[in-house]
Parts: structure tokens; sequence; C-alpha cells
């Protein structure tokens, strides 16, 4: 798989206040915030505007100062209904009085600051940090891995982190050493980025506890089950969690951001995102403001070269595709990519010549060729037996596949089958 | 523009493998065992080749064409279903069975079973043996280079044609300068063509190795007067073995999916092709071996599949 790491070099570019913020109240694995604020308040930076008691959930804040101008539900950005906020910016910028640096003296409290800090994990799935943080008293934690690998093509976000941000990543490591007690921290990245590699490793140099890894550039190697086995060999059984082998994985954003915070107490209110793809006339790496529409952020880094006909929130294998500009930059953005007519095209289908090759590359070793026939013969029961659930839709099978199949869809499509049978009161 | 946004589910690129070039890349590979048949049986080994490769095109437009489905022929699998039936048959073969081997491979074995990806057995193959019970004269009318006739080295050794002594030395097998199919005799070419699409990541070597090491094995043990004293050499080099355990074994619709079905299938194919080659009245067993095995396929796919990553062997 190519790499097009087209912006490897391109230094963070920090964008400006955009006119207006849209901010739905889920950005994260769990229960959905409601909105704090109401029409016509004001609100200034780093507030809390959305919150929840749910303990799975994560505060959600304001990324600027300005009057609330809106909440009502809007289409989310991975298609489903959501309470939104949008706030007007006065451009002023004015910092809330909640934000101070934090203070903690326990595990618990850490926990606390992290949780209303707003972090959620940064690698793309938005599991709630505070929660993945407290692995249950039975299942003891190890070792802490920092995940850099960044294996989705163009996105170098993780890659401007490290090369940016190395002193942060490091004490928000050691940080996490304190309160974890893990005995051993591994940073892994892939060999596609030997200059992450060489920093990190240069500062890690003396410290025996922290190590970093060179991985093999290979897809899916970023995907949490994959980046255990590759740096400790333990096997995440399926259904399980990272804990249950005793790990917890960060990715390197997350931990740069708890030392950042530790500092300033400035919650979870700006991302690095990658903005590339065969539509964009300037690829980039942006500082944006979460809540800033795709539109703005595009238009920053000097618009469209041709007519975007996909564009896409994440990598190409993984990322979602948008229907409108108007969508917002979510906690967990790390690219946006806009892709031409050519690109964008969906090749078609022809018959399975069963060549195998989605069975070579499944990281998990299930049949994606059977999997797809089950479902689209309707085969349900099937499903259960060659494992469908345990598939974590990385799209390498749809990816290789010579016929152009859309293997990885079918799948989606039968769990999400199976779920709504289940709900019926079926098996 | 907003409203010219396609949304479709991920992965949203696609590597540049087609079946088209797939295809093509087994034509390719073909191209050496081809051209040993011209160099080993002459000119008129040509023809046979172009009019099973035009009949099985032919076959397929008309076939898709009568069951109302899109025009496959671009894809190539047809072309590669001719060539290797070409490679399958004596040189000597009257070109209208060729043509009707073709017609029979496309039509009976792939179209009506529903065409690329869902026969059961491999079309080629199928056709070759139909061809054998129906024609068993034109089918077994070998040629030896430089001679008028002869028995092909498998029915040498069988002591049944010919005396001791006049059989071929390793180095004729492995060249090809013996009696055979088209494209069967050239060891050296086949392996040519094998090592292509294994550098193109065409085909995988699980069956043909242990296709060809359990027969090595069995014909060791076996083969000879008193065991372990079996020619095995002389088995792996003679007959079909070669161009099937590379190029006829691998076919992916009747081969199974899974590293380990593969190993299953390669073991199953060269225990399958020592008995019959040893203990039955056929001199080659090549053909029924893989067809068998084709058949057990699906039973073969049904019972490994792999256990998910990190997961637990089911106990019985």
């Amino acid at each position: 798989m190519p790499h097009y790491k087209n912006t490897a070099g391109c230094s963070t570019v920090k964008m400006g206040v955009p006119e207006k913020v849209v901010i739905p109240m889920v950005q994260h694995i769990g229960a959905p915030c409601e909105p704090v604020v109401k029409k016509g308040d004001n609100v200034k930076v780093g507030q809390v505007i959305g919150s929840s008691d749910k303990y799975v959930s994560s505060p959600i804040h304001s990324s600027v100062s300005g009057v609330v101008s809106d909440i009502s539900p809007r289409l989310y950005p991975g298609g489903v209904s959501v309470m939104t906020v949008e706030i007007k910016t006065d451009g002023k910028q004015e910092i809330h009085e909640s934000v101070t640096p934090p203070k903690y003296s326990s595990k618990k409290e850490f926990l606390e600051i992290i949780r209303q800090s707003g972090l959620v994990g940064l690698g793309g799935a938005g599991f709630p940090a505070h929660v993945k943080l407290s692995p249950p008293p039975d299942k003891p934690v190890d070792t802490l891995i920092i995940n850099g690998a960044e294996c989705e093509p163009f996105i170098t976000s993780d890659y401007r982190h490290i090369i940016e941000n190395s002193d942060s990543i490091i004490d928000g490591i050691k940080m996490l050493i304190d309160v974890l007690e893990v005995k051993h921290v591994w940073i892994g990245i892939e060999d596609n980025k030997p200059e992450a590699i060489k920093l990190l490793s240069g500062i890690t140099d003396e410290d025996s506890t922290i190590d970093v890894v060179k991985l093999k550039s290979r897809y899916p190697q970023g995907a949490e089950k994959m980046l255990i086995y590759s740096i400790t060999g333990r096997k995440v059984p399926p259904g399980k969690l990272p804990a249950d082998v005793g790990v917890i994985v960060m990715n390197v954003n997350s931990v740069s951001f708890i030392s950042q915070h530790m500092k300033t107490g400035m919650p979870l209110i700006k991302k690095i995102v990658t903005v590339d793809g065969s539509a964009v006339k300037n690829p980039s790496n942006v500082e944006v403001l979460i809540g800033t529409p795709l539109e703005d952020v595009f238009n920053f880094t000097g618009g469209f070269k041709s007519e975007p006909r996909k564009v896409l929130m994440g990598g190409p294998m993984m990322g979602i595709a948008q229907f409108s500009l108007q969508a917002p930059v979510l906690k967990h953005t790390n690219a946006l990519l806009a892709f031409d007519e050519a690109d964008a095209k969906v090749p078609p289908e022809s018959p399975c010549i069963r060549c195998g090759k989605c069975v070579s590359a499944c990281p998990m070793n299930l049949l994606p060729l059977s999997l797809n026939f089950n479902v689209l013969k309707g085969n349900m029961d099937e499903l259960h037996n060659l494992h469908i659930n345990d598939c974590i839709e990385c799209g390498s099978c749809s990816y290789v596949c010579p016929s152009k199949r859309h293997l990885v869809q079918s799948i989606r499509l039968g769990k999400a089958q199976l779920r709504q049978a289940a709900a019926k009161g079926g098996k | 523009m907003e409203n010219s946004l396609l949304v479709t589910s991920s992965p949203h690129i696609r590597s540049k493998d087609t079946t088209s070039r797939i295809m093509l890349d087994v034509v390719i590979a073909l191209l050496p065992a081809a051209v040993s048949g011209v160099w080993f049986f002459g000119a008129r080994t040509i023809p046979v080749i172009l009019v099973a490769v035009l009949a099985a095109v032919a076959s397929e437009a008309i076939a898709c064409k009568a069951l109302g489905k899109e025009l496959t022929i671009g894809d190539f699998s047809a072309v590669v279903t001719g060539m290797l039936l070409a490679l399958n048959l004596p040189p000597t073969i009257p070109l209208w069975i060729a043509a009707v081997g073709s017609a029979l491979a496309i039509v009976l074995v792939k179209q009506l079973f529903g065409g690329l990806g869902q026969n059961f057995m491999n079309p080629a193959l199928t056709a070759r043996v139909i061809l054998l019970v129906s024609w068993p004269v034109q089918m077994t009318n070998w040629i030896i280079p430089d001679a008028v006739s002869s028995a092909t080295p498998l029915a040498m050794i069988r002591g049944k044609e010919a005396v001791e002594g006049s059989l071929p030395s390793y180095l004729d097998l492995f060249l090809g300068k013996v009696g055979g199919s088209i494209g069967e005799t050239s060891v050296l070419a086949i392996l040519l063509g094998a090592a292509y699409l294994v550098y193109r990541r065409v085909i995988t070597l699980e069956i043909p190795l242990t296709f060809i090491g359990t027969l090595a094995l069995f014909t060791w043990i076996f083969g000879g007067n008193a065991l372990f004293t079996g020619d095995y050499l002389y088995h792996m080099l003679s007959g079909g073995l070669m161009l099937s355990a590379f190029f006829m074994a691998t076919d992916y619709t009747t081969s199974p999916i899974t590293f380990k079905g593969r190993v299953i299938m390669g073991i199953g194919c060269g225990l399958l092709t020592g008995i019959i080659r040893l203990y039955t009245n056929y001199p080659e067993g090549v053909s029924f071996a893989i067809l068998l095995m084709n058949i057990l396929t699906p039973l073969i796919d049904r019972y490994t599949v792999p256990v998910s990553f990190g997961g637990e062997k089911k106990v019985a």
C-alpha cells in the first residue's frame, strides 16, 4: 500500500478563529453530553458547554469566545443526528476563568482532571481517556504503549506532533508512569518515520523504562490489537480490551495533551489535522480549533485545485466520507482529505475469483470472501461461525481485492443486521 | 458543490490489482511452456493452441449471450482455460477435438455453474478428462521429439511398452525432450512461468510444494521393488505433475482459501496421484487427483475456518 505521506515535511500552521464554530454534543464513544449553555449566552475559551453525569462520557468545551447562536439537532459527521451548539465568535479569544493549572495528589484526582479536560482517544476512536486510564483492579496493567504508528496513508499529523512536541510527549509519559505505576513504556512508530524514531530515541536514551520501537510500516500496524502484538507479543482475545493483557494504549497526541493540560489547564479545544488529497491545492498540517467547519479549514490552506467529489474525515482506509463541507472538525479528527472525480469513483464490482488475497490481508485471520458471500445471501447464522464480530473494519480486504468487491462494507452491513436481529429479541 | 459530494463506506482507496491483470499474468506465465511445446513437437502444436484459445473465447461469448449475462471475455479467464487445455493435449490431437474440449470447459463446466468463480471443478482439467474417456485413442497418441510415435515416460517406467534401459535421462525430462502433452514435458519452461507467477504474487507455493513433496515421498517409499527405493526424481519430473501442480491445482476457484486448506489440498493431490500412478491402470493420475480434491474443496474450506487473532481453539 502506498503511504502518500506528502505532508510529512509540512510544519504545523496555526489557523485563526473562524466566524463560527459548530460543536456536536457527542465527540466520543459513550453517553452524549447535554448542552449547559443557552442560545444568546456569552461563552469564553475553555468554558464547559456540554456535560453528562454518565461515567463513560467526556465533557465538551468551547474552543472560542463569542455568543451561542444556535442549539439544535444536526447531522453529525458520522451520519446521525446530534444536539449541536453553534457559537458566533467575537475574535477576542478571552479565556474562561475556570482555566487554571490543575493540581493533583492522588490517582483519583489525576483521573478526575483528565475527565474534566475533555480528553478522548485522539487516535481516531474517541474513547474517553479517563475510562481507558482506569482499568478494573483485577486487571493489573504493567505496560503502557504510546501509539505513534500512524499507519493510515496520507496522515502525518501525529508525525508532525512528535517532531514539534517531543518534550511534552515525554513529559506526559512520565506523568502516566507515576500515576499508572506501569513497569515499561513502549513508543511504537512505523519505520517510514525515521526522524521521529531518531528524535524520541535520543530523548529517551538514558531512560530505561521508556523505549522507542521501530515498527514495520504495514497497515493496519496502528490498530490497537496489532500494535500490542507487534510490541509485546501479547494477543488481545476477541471481545477483550488491552487491559486484559496488562496494556494501556495511548496516542502520542493524547499524552502530550496531558502534559500541556497539567501546565495550563486548557481543556481539549484544538487539534492538528492533515489536509491533503488530490483535490487540495496546498497539502498541509493545520492546527485547528475544534468545531471549525471543514470548508473554512480547506479555504485556509488555499482551497481546492479541482472540484472535490469526496471529502473524508480521517484516512482513506477508515475515514468517514462527509456529505457537507459545513461539518465541523471534531476532537478525534486527524485528517481532512478531499479527492477529485477520478479518485472518488468507486470501481465496479466483479465476481469473486476466490484468490484468497483478502484472507492473507486480514489481520484478524477472518475469511472476508466467505463473510461477504453469507451477508449477501442472508445466511445470518453462518456469520457467527465465521467470527464476523471480530472484524476491526480496517478495510485491508476491500483494498487488496482484485475484483473490487465491497468486502468490509458488506461485513459492516452484516454486523448491523445481527445487532438489529438481537435487539428484536432474536439470537 | 454541496450536493456533489460522494458518500461511501470506507476504504476509499483500492489497490491496482484487477482480475484481468491476474489472468493476463497467468497467460504470460504459460508462454514458456507453450514455446517448449512448439520447440519439441513442432509447428503442428501452434494451431492446436490457437484453436483451443479461440474456441474457449468464442464459447464464453456465446454462453454469456445465451445466458443473458454481461460479456466477460475481457477478463482473459477464457484465454487461460483455452491455453491450459491446449497444453494438456497430445501434440497430434485433431483440431476439432481441441475445439470441443474448450467448448465443454467453458460452457458445461464454467458458465452453466454460474461463470467465473463459481465452477466447482477446474474447467480445463475436467474437459481434458472428458476428452480422455470420449476419444481415448486420439488422447493418448504420443510422439517424442525426433521420433514418430512413442510412449510417455510414465508408461515406460511401468514396463508395459518399453524395456529397461531406454528410459529418458533426468536431463531430458527436465528439458522436456520426452513424449507427453504439448506443454507438460518441459519442467524448465514450467518452472520459469511458475517463478513469474510467484514473483507477481498471483500464486502462493503451499499447494505446489506439498503436492510435489507428497508425491515424491510416496513414490520413494512405495515406487520401487522394495520400500524406500522408488525413483522419486523420475516421478517428479514426469507426466503432468509440474504443469498441474503450479497451474491447475492452484486454480483459485477450485482450491481452498486458507493456508491450512491449501496444504491439505496439496497433500491430497500428491497422495491420490501417487496411488493412481502406482496402483491403477492409468499411468498418470494428476488430473483425477486434482479433480477429486476440487470436489473436496468446499468441505476443506468449511473445516479450516481459522481461529480469529487472539482467539482460542474450540475444544471439541
